[in-house]
This record gives C-alpha cells, sequence and structure tokens, in this order.
C-alpha cells in the first residue's frame, strides 16, 4: 500500500460554496479502504457536510486512532491538519490539542475497537470533560484492520450477527455517551446520507461533546459464524496464508433511504438483516431519560434506533470548566506568559 | 563530626500526627539563623498512622548531603523506639515522651524524659489541639537543648500561620513549655548546639518539584495534563500555584489549562496534543506512569512533536518503593518506547536547576520536535534543598523551534530553494519544519501519523523511505548533543588519571567525599552530567581518565551502561558506584566505594 495522490485539477462547472470552494477541496487522498466499506461512505458525508457548512479547512483539525475507521482522515480534509495518533487515544490527544487551541473545529474519528474496547477509558473522560469536539464512531462490530475479530460493539442478539459466538451483551455506545454527560448523541448508519450529513453538520455546529455512533458494514469481516467472509471462515479455509486475504470481492455500497418514523431494513453483504428504526421526533430529545428508553425499547425490539438521540442545548465544554483566557493559549507569546525577575523575587522571598 | 552546627537530629514521630509542620519550622529556624540544614522526610506510602522520620542534618561547612549517625533522636512514636534507640550514635541523646517512662537498655547515650502527653493534657483540653501542641513543646525543649533563637522561630511560626494569627500565641505558649521544661530538667545546651551563621545566607528553601512547576510557568508552559503519583503530584500543583498568582488576566481569566488526566496514557496524550498544536505543554510522573507512557513516547518521537515530561524517579520494579528515592529509569527513558526510539534527557541535582532547566527542556523539545525528560527524583523533588534563589534573565528568548508563520510558508520555496515537505531536512540539521493547524487556507497542512512516512508526511511502506527517515532522526540526536546543557567538570589534579562521573541528586554526596577524599590523599576529577546524548566533554573527559567511578542510585549502573553504548567507553574502565536501598546517598558512601577501589587497607581501618 502506497500513498495515492489524487489529481487536483478542478472541472470549471464544479458548483462552489460561499467560500467558493468546490467539494473536491474538501476531499483528501484516494481511500486505501476495501471497495464498498462503509467507512468510504462516512468519509463522503463527512465531505459534503463541511462544504455544505462552509467551512474553513485550515480551521479543521481531523484525529483519529488507530483501524480502518481511523485511516479515514487521510481521505477527507486535505486542506486540514491530520492525526493519527495511537490506538484508542485519540481522545487525550484532541483534548490536549483543544486546551492549545479552543477556536479550531476538532473532528475526531474512531472505530468501535478503537473507542469500546481499548480506548473505552479515554472516550469515557473526553465526554465527562465535554470537549468542544465532534466525535464519530465507525461502527462495524469487528476489528478490521486486524481481520475481523469480534469488538465490544458487537450485539451478541442482534440479527445481523446473531452467532453464538460472541457470548457477551454490546456496548451500547450512544446510551454511554448519554450517561456520562455528552451533549449531543446520534445514530446513523452510514447509508443513509440524508440522515448523517445533517447529523454531522448538527454535530459540528454543537458546542460540546457531539457523539455520533454510525452503524458502518464491514464488506470483508462480518463475524457471520457461517458465512463465508467470516473471521473463522477465512482462517479456516483460506489455504494460501493463514489470516491473510489475498483477494477481496470489490461490493457494492449499501444505501438506504427511508422517511422518519419509518423502519428499514438493511441487508448487510453477508446476507443479514440491519433494522433501522428512523426516530421522527417522538421522543423528547432534550430528555436524557427518555433518550436511554428509546434506544432500549428499540433494541428490545431488535431494532436500531437512529437519529438526533439527545441534545442538551445549553452547550458547555472543557474551556468553561478550566475557565481560560478567551484567545487561544498557543496564540499567547512566551515573553507574555512569563512573569519574570521582579516577580522571581517575591517568589525567592517566600522561601527565605 | 558532631558539635556546634554539625549534627544530625531525627525526628520520629507517626504519620499523620501533625508533627510534619513543626519539624519543618525546626529546620527552617536553623536556616534563617544563616545555618545551612539538609531535611529528608522519610515517609511511608500511607495517610495515617504509619511511622515517619524527619532528618535535619545541620553543618556549618555546607555539607548537604545526608549523613548516617544519629546524634540526637527525637523518638515521639513508641512503635519504633526498639530501632530508633539503636540508630543513635554512642554518646548520643535520646529525647521521648516520658510520660510513659521506659526503661533504656542503652547505657552509652543520654536519655531525657519529657512527660509531654502528660503536660500537654494540663493545658489543652481539646484533644486535637493537645494532639498538634505536642509537636511544638518538644520543638520548645530543643530551643533550650540546642540553644536556638526563639525570635526566630517566632518569626518562621507567624509566616506559618499567616492569616490564622490567634494560633501564634498558642504555638508559642506550648514553645515556651517545652523550653522551660527543658531548662529546668536537662543540661542545657547540650554540646551539640547550633549559633548564627553565614553559610545559609543569600540561600532558598525549596523542593524540587515546586521549583520545576515554576519554573513550567516561567518556561511559557500552557498545557499541563496529569496524574496523580508520588512523587511527582507536588510538581503539578506548583504548576497550578504558581501559575493562579502569575496567569490570571485581568478579567480574571487563566492563560493556562491543567487537566487531571484519567491515567498517565491520557496525561502524555494530552501533552502531546498540545505540543502538536503549538502550546507548550507537559505532564509530569514517575517509575509506573513512565511504563503506561511508552507507546506516546514512541510516537511523539516518530511523529516529531514537542512534549516535556518530568520524571520524579522512585524506587522500582512495579510499585516498589513509592516513598523511596532513586534514578532506576535511566534506560527506560533515554530508550522509552518499541522499535529504534532515543530520548533527550535532562539531569538536575537541585530545585535550582529543576527551575533552570525547565527553560531548558521546553527549549530543547520545540528546537528539536521531540519529547524531552528531566530526571529529577523523590530526594530533590519532595524534600525542601538549601539551594541558590532562582535567577532570571529578562532578555531570554524563547527558542520555539522551526514553525512557520503563514508568511515564512507562503515564502518558503523562495526562501529554501524547494517547497516546504513537514519531514525534509532543509537545513542539514537533521531537523525539519513544522505547521500549525490554522496556519494557512492552502498551504502546510500535513497528516501527522505513528506509521511510516515520507518526507512530505505521506504513509509509505516502502522500507528505503522508511529507514531514510529514521536515520535523519537519529542525526538529529547528533544535533541534539550540541545543544543540550554541557556537564560541570571539576578538575582536582590535571595529572590524575582517576575520575568520577556522576548526577542528578548525588551531588552533595559525591562534592563532599571528593573533600574528604583530598584528604585521604587522592585527588579526583568528577564529571556531572546534566544531559543525554552525552556532549563532546562527557567523551573528553571518559578519554583523559583510565578509571573512572560512575555514581548512580540503581541495581543495573544504567548510567554506566549508557556510556558504555552511548559514549562508547571501554567497560573496564567505569567502576560501578551503586547505591540502591531507597535513601539519599552519603558522602561516606562513596569515599568507601573509592577508597575500597584505590587502597583497600586504608578502607578497611576507616571502616
Ligand atoms: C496498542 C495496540 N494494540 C493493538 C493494535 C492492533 N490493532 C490495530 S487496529 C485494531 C482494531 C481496530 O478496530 P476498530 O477500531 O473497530 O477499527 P476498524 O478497523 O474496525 O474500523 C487493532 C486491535 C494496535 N495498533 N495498537
Ligand atoms: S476490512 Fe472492513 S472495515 Fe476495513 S476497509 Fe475493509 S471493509 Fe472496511
Ligand atoms: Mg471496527
Amino acid at each position: 500500500m502506497t500513498y495515492i495522490t489524487k489529481p487536483l485539477a478542478h472541472h470549471p462547472a464544479l458548483p462552489r460554496n460561499a467560500l467558493g470552494l468546490t467539494h473536491r477541496d474538501y476531499e483528501g487522498s484516494m481511500s486505501t479502504l476495501c471497495a464498498g466499506c462503509g467507512h468510504d461512505s462516512i468519509t463522503a458525508a463527512i465531505i459534503e457536510a463541511c462544504y455544505e457548512m462552509d467551512l474553513p479547512a485550515h480551521r479543521i483539525a481531523k484525529l483519529s486512532g488507530i483501524g480502518c475507521s481511523s485511516k479515514t482522515p487521510t481521505y477527507f480534509l486535505g486542506r486540514s491538519h491530520g492525526f493519527n495518533s495511537v490506538h484508542g487515544r485519540m481522545p487525550s490527544v484532541t483534548t490536549g490539542a483543544n486546551m492549545a487551541n479552543k477556536d479550531l473545529v476538532y473532528i475526531g474519528v474512531s472505530g468501535d475497537g478503537d473507542t469500546a474496547s481499548i480506548g473505552l477509558g479515554q472516550f469515557a473522560h473526553a465526554v465527562r470533560r465535554k470537549l468542544n469536539m465532534s466525535y464519530i464512531v465507525m461502527n462495524n462490530g469487528c476489528y478490521g484492520l486486524t481481520k475481523g475479530q469480534f469488538s465490544a460493539t458487537n450485539d451478541k442478539n442482534s440479527p445481523s450477527k446473531k452467532g453464538e459466538a460472541n457470548p457477551f451483551d454490546a456496548i451500547d455506545l450512544c446510551q454511554m455517551a448519554i450517561q456520562l454527560g455528552a451533549g449531543f448523541v446520534g445514530r446513523s448508519f452510514s447509508g443513509d446520507k440524508k440522515q448523517l450529513i445533517p447529523l454531522i453538520k448538527a454535530a459540528i455546529s454543537y458546542k460540546g461533546f457531539a457523539f455520533l455512533d454510525v452503524i458502518s458494514p464491514c464488506v470483508t469481516f462480518n463475524n457471520h459464524p457461517t458465512s463465508t467472509k467470516s473471521f473463522d471462515y477465512v482462517r479456516a479455509h483460506n489455504l494460501a496464508s493463514e489470516n491473510k486475504l489475498d483477494y477481496v470481492e470489490p461490493k457494492e455500497e449499501i444505501t438506504v433511504s427511508y422517511a422518519e418514523g419509518e423502519t428499514a431494513a438493511v441487508t448487510l453483504h453477508d446476507g443479514s438483516k440491519l433494522l433501522l428504526n428512523k426516530l421522527d421526533g417522538g421522543h423528547d430529545f432534550r430528555d436524557p431519560d427518555e433518550a436511554i428508553l428509546t434506544i432500549r425499547r428499540n433494541a428490545s425490539k431488535g431494532q436500531v434506533a437512529t437519529g438526533l438521540l439527545y441534545v442538551n442545548e445549553a452547550g458547555e465544554d472543557l474551556h468553561d470548566a478550566l475557565d481560560t483566557t478567551d484567545r487561544p493559549l498557543n496564540e499567547i507569546p512566551v515573553a507574555e506568559l512569563c512573569p519574570g525577575s521582579k516577580a522571581l523575587e517575591g517568589v525567592n522571598a517566600r522561601f527565605r | 563530626m558532631s558539635g556546634t552546627n554539625d549534627f544530625v537530629i531525627k525526628f520520629a514521630t507517626v504519620n499523620g500526627s501533625g508533627s510534619a509542620s513543626a519539624n519543618t519550622i525546626f529546620a527552617k529556624t536553623l536556616f534563617r539563623m544563616g545555618i545551612p540544614v539538609s531535611p529528608k522526610n522519610i515517609f511511608p506510602s500511607n495517610i495515617q498512622g504509619l511511622p515517619t522520620w524527619y532528618e535535619v542534618r545541620v553543618s556549618e561547612a555546607g555539607y548537604m548531603a545526608r549523613r548516617d549517625g544519629i546524634d540526637l533522636m527525637v523518638a515521639m512514636n513508641p512503635q519504633t523506639y526498639a530501632n530508633d534507640v539503636a540508630e543513635v550514635v554512642s554518646g548520643g541523646w535520646l529525647l521521648y515522651d516520658s510520660t510513659m517512662p521506659r526503661l533504656w537498655q542503652r547505657t552509652d547515650i543520654t536519655v531525657l524524659g519529657l512527660p509531654i502527653a502528660e503536660i500537654c493534657a494540663k493545658i489543652w483540653k481539646d484533644a486535637r489541639q493537645r494532639q498538634l501542641f505536642k509537636n511544638m513543646v518538644y520543638v520548645g525543649a530543643l530551643t533550650a537543648l540546642l540553644d536556638m533563637d526563639v525570635k526566630v522561630l517566632e518569626g518562621v511560626v507567624g509566616d506559618q500561620l499567616k492569616g490564622k494569627e490567634k494560633l501564634l500565641a498558642a504555638n508559642m505558649q506550648a514553645v515556651a513549655i517545652g523550653r522551660e521544661y527543658a531548662e529546668a530538667h536537662f543540661e542545657c545546651p547540650l554540646p551539640i548546639k547550633v549559633r548564627h551563621a553565614e553559610g545559609a545566607k543569600g540561600k532558598i528553601m525549596v523542593t524540587g518539584n515546586e521549583a520545576a512547576g515554576l519554573g513550567a510557568v516561567y518556561a511559557g508552559a500552557s498545557v499541563c495534563a496529569w496524574y496523580p503519583i508520588t512523587p511527582s503530584t507536588s510538581l503539578a500543583e506548583g504548576f497550578e500555584k504558581h501559575a493562579r498568582r502569575f496567569r490570571v488576566t485581568k478579567d480574571g481569566k487563566r492563560n493556562y489549562a491543567i487537566v487531571q488526566a484519567e491515567d498517565e496514557l491520557a496525561a502524555i496524550g494530552i501533552a502531546i496534543g498540545g505540543g502538536w498544536n503549538g502550546a507548550r505543554s507537559f505532564t509530569a510522573t514517575s517509575g509506573p506512569g513512565i511504563s503506561l507512557m511508552s507507546e506516546f513516547l514512541g510516537l511523539a518521537y516518530f511523529a516529531e512533536i514537542p512534549v516535556v515530561l518530568y520524571n520524579i524517579q522512585r524506587g522500582g520494579p512495579s510499585t516498589g518503593m513509592p516513598t523511596r528515592t532513586g534514578q532506576p529509569d535511566i534506560i527506560s527513558c533515554a530508550y522509552a518506547s518499541h522499535g529504534d526510539t532515543k530520548h533527550v534527557l535532562l539531569f538536575p541535582s537541585s530545585p535550582t536547576e529543576c527551575f533552570s532547566m525547565s527553560t531548558d527542556a521546553f527549549d530543547l523539545a520545540e528546537r528539536l520536535q521531540t519529547p524531552v525528560m528531566v530526571m529529577s527524583d523523590l530526594d530533590i523533588g519532595m524534600n525542601d534543598w538549601m539551594t541558590d534563589p532562582f535567577t532570571w534573565d529578562d532578555n531570554w528568548v524563547a527558542d520555539r523551534g522551526k514553525v512557520l508563520s503563514r508568511e515564512e510558508l507562503e515564502g518558503f520555496a523562495k526562501a529554501k530553494g524547494r517547497p516546504w515537505g513537514r519531514y525534509q531536512d532543509v537545513d542539514g540539521d537533521a531537523i525539519p519544519y513544522r505547521t500549525l493547524p490554522g496556519t494557512h487556507e492552502t498551504m502546510g497542512a500535513y497528516f501527522t501519523r505513528g506509521t511510516s512516512h515520507d518526507e512530505n508526511a505521506r504513509y509509505t511502506e516502502d522500507g528505503t523511505i522508511h529507514a531514510r527517515i529514521v536515520d535523519r532522526i537519529r542525526r538529529k540526536f547528533d544535533t541534539a548533543a550540541t545543544l543540550v546543557p554541557k556537564p560541570e567538570v571539576n578538575i582536582r589534579d590535571a595529572g590524575s588519571r582517576t575520575g568520577l562521573i556522576y548526577f542528578g541528586a548525588t551531588r552533595p554526596a559525591v562534592l563532599e567525599a571528593l573533600d574528604y577524599l583530598d584528604r585521604d590523599g587522592f585527588k579526583l576529577n568528577a564529571l556531572r552530567l546534566k544531559a543525554f546524548p552525552f556532549t563532546e566533554e562527557v567523551k573528553a573527559f571518559c578519554a583523559a581518565h583510565d578509571r573512572i567511578f560512575v555514581i548512580e542510585q540503581n541495581r543495573d549502573a544504567q548510567m554506566r551502561q549508557l556510556l558504555m553504548v552511548e559514549a562508547e567507553v571501554p567497560q573496564e574502565k567505569l567502576i560501578a558506584t551503586l547505591n540502591y536501598d531507597g535513601t539519599p546517598m552519603t558522602a561516606d558512601f562513596v569515599r568507601q566505594a573509592v577508597l575500597k577501589q584505590l587502597q583497600p587497607a586504608k578502607a578497611q581501618a576507616a571502616e
């Protein structure tokens, strides 16, 4: 795998946003993910959201952990600084970056392994600190990059991945986020642009911690024990080399379009079905208890509630708690931060 | 050795009994009398109830290392009587609470019984007051026994009680009671006593952690993340304390941000995020935290992100001796993280240097775009040291390193003859130019990653490119060797081929030992390391000497190993001189170790 640049030539007829930028100006380099991977659809939605919001790309910082999902920041916003950190630690790096400069837009991308397993602690504490960022989990219920092991969001009762091989209950990141004090929580599906783009835009606009759990099918590993593309099957049947997939069949991106209040059944690459229930605003999304109840009620019916789940309109963030000055800390010259020799005389006097 | 302004006194008390402030008052009083003092806290990993000791060496000659042999034991903890009494030198004194009289086995020491509990019970009705004033009663007795200046003591107590003036009279009453009892019942003063002196004049008394925290404020640090761990906690607290004074804007807002993280992984992650985004950022920790921070240190090393890490070392391995000192993290820090990594280390030897090296650390981190670790330890960090006052040059300009402004970025290609690329070595010093997020609409954005990347920060799996990049980063270490603080070299005999290398908290012990060795007839040349990588001076010193004692506080002679590997000093030249029992090093230990090699017969005689 090597880096693939996209040609930068612009078609003169391309539409431009208020900043005079085209869609292409918000793209990154060519994706190296499997064709049809849900993560690429989310990438496209992020690009679209930023374009439509007329965001100056250089005022955005995109950060991620490790995983297929965490690679995606290379594929969007080529004019933004990016930081692909270490596995599960995107929240802390984003916290530090945000402490240093409160004026940028922070988009954090993570996977379900990155967030719900190795990074669960950092996720929880970033939520708790109300870090002003948009935290997007590209949730495929498995570890894509290490070839398909179960992740902690893999639902043992989910009709999509009902293999007995996973004996553990799933962690519901949206419920956790609401409980831990996230100000904005939503869930969507990678193939539902109509729902996803507005949710991303709302998350970016929100001041405080905005969390989006985006279900994003992995075309290559799906953990269905009977599926020929499951981890177990690949291990048992790929004679060329253990744990190694030499050829990945190109798949079509899964898309879905359905109205609010409706339920849609999405057929995943392994043939299993995912039931999505698009919320129509029937629940009071300002009430955290109702939001959690809505998620749980849907889950008990084998459905996944999608849409805006919870919002706390009194947006608060870490800097409010830390009482930092309005100026970004990284813009204050050291000379201004240093108390100087006169003050030091006073300090010395206290130690005599 | 013992006499006027030259003795060791030790207080044996119970953790959480309020003795700590009384003991500090005692030491500070001597200090303000101008007498060099060196207090050491020997405390348990516990909040209340376990034994704790406070040892004060008094030395008009200015020897500030710990010294074995207790001249006067203030034994206030019956739990530890047996050991405490055994530690007193023959001819020494024992002061104890004789409310419950004891028969003491030793006939070679003088026992001074002071019925403190009984006295206090008569005067104070409140149990808490009784307990607190107990401590001031023994301090009072000491003023008579040691002939301390009570006026000076009153000044110290007054300073401690700023804002609680009512308590001053009560405290001084307790002092007077102890003093009167001692005068009436003991032969005062003892042969070991104090008198006004000059040695402490102009000095300050401060802990290294507070000094380092203050240093970070002066260096312009604005992002701090930490996770509580002894003995580093008071560093972040020191930063906060001084930032609160000096870093608040007119409208009451803060020019700094501190987060107490959920663990050390997050603490270093936050510091790295802040460094990446152009703020001077740091964290402070100790051994177990270093282990946790390892993965992130490799990221900062490879992705070339400035960050400062204070490691206040303690006894390891594992949880080890959390409240005892040591220098056991030299190798784990020099090579922290997997893969080929190597880090810049600084070795302060006093609180004054914890302050001054803070500026060095932030300057070096930003200049070199890499983690810099300040290797302090529990002894420097948590004990009050008599040390030179802090100084500051108002002409100092922070070295923010190669960070491109918008204009510099636009003019880069013209000025440098080639387009900007994040990891291009344009100047031949192996240090590339970096940009901060938000600098420019169309230029300077790049992707920071711990995966292999080319000179333009693009992902690569091309082994040739990978090797080229890691080679350049290694060359950056050569540049580092020209920038780090130079060692302190002390040539006592230009003709001598015997030398001694030391660093950090052992400085007082080594300097004192060198004096004794002089008297023993051995003039040793000495070099105090201040940094890793080793500078030319270190290599020259090693080349000029055939036999070099390497003094350190760990089991595996880690600095010696580093000298062998990184300065290519032949191993037979380097004599490991090691102490790792968790106590600060003594001059006698160094002297004996050297004599054992140089003159075995004399060493035995001296033992
Ligand atoms: C400390 C550490 N442990 C393990 C790994 C190996 N690893 C890389 S990606 C990954 C899982 C990623 O899963 P997820 O976050 O769900 O991302 P996905 O690939 O599914 O998008 C693991 C375990 C690592 N990079 N670092
Ligand atoms: S392995 Fe799965 S998650 Fe990773 S790129 Fe391929 S389809 Fe996407
Ligand atoms: Mg995943």
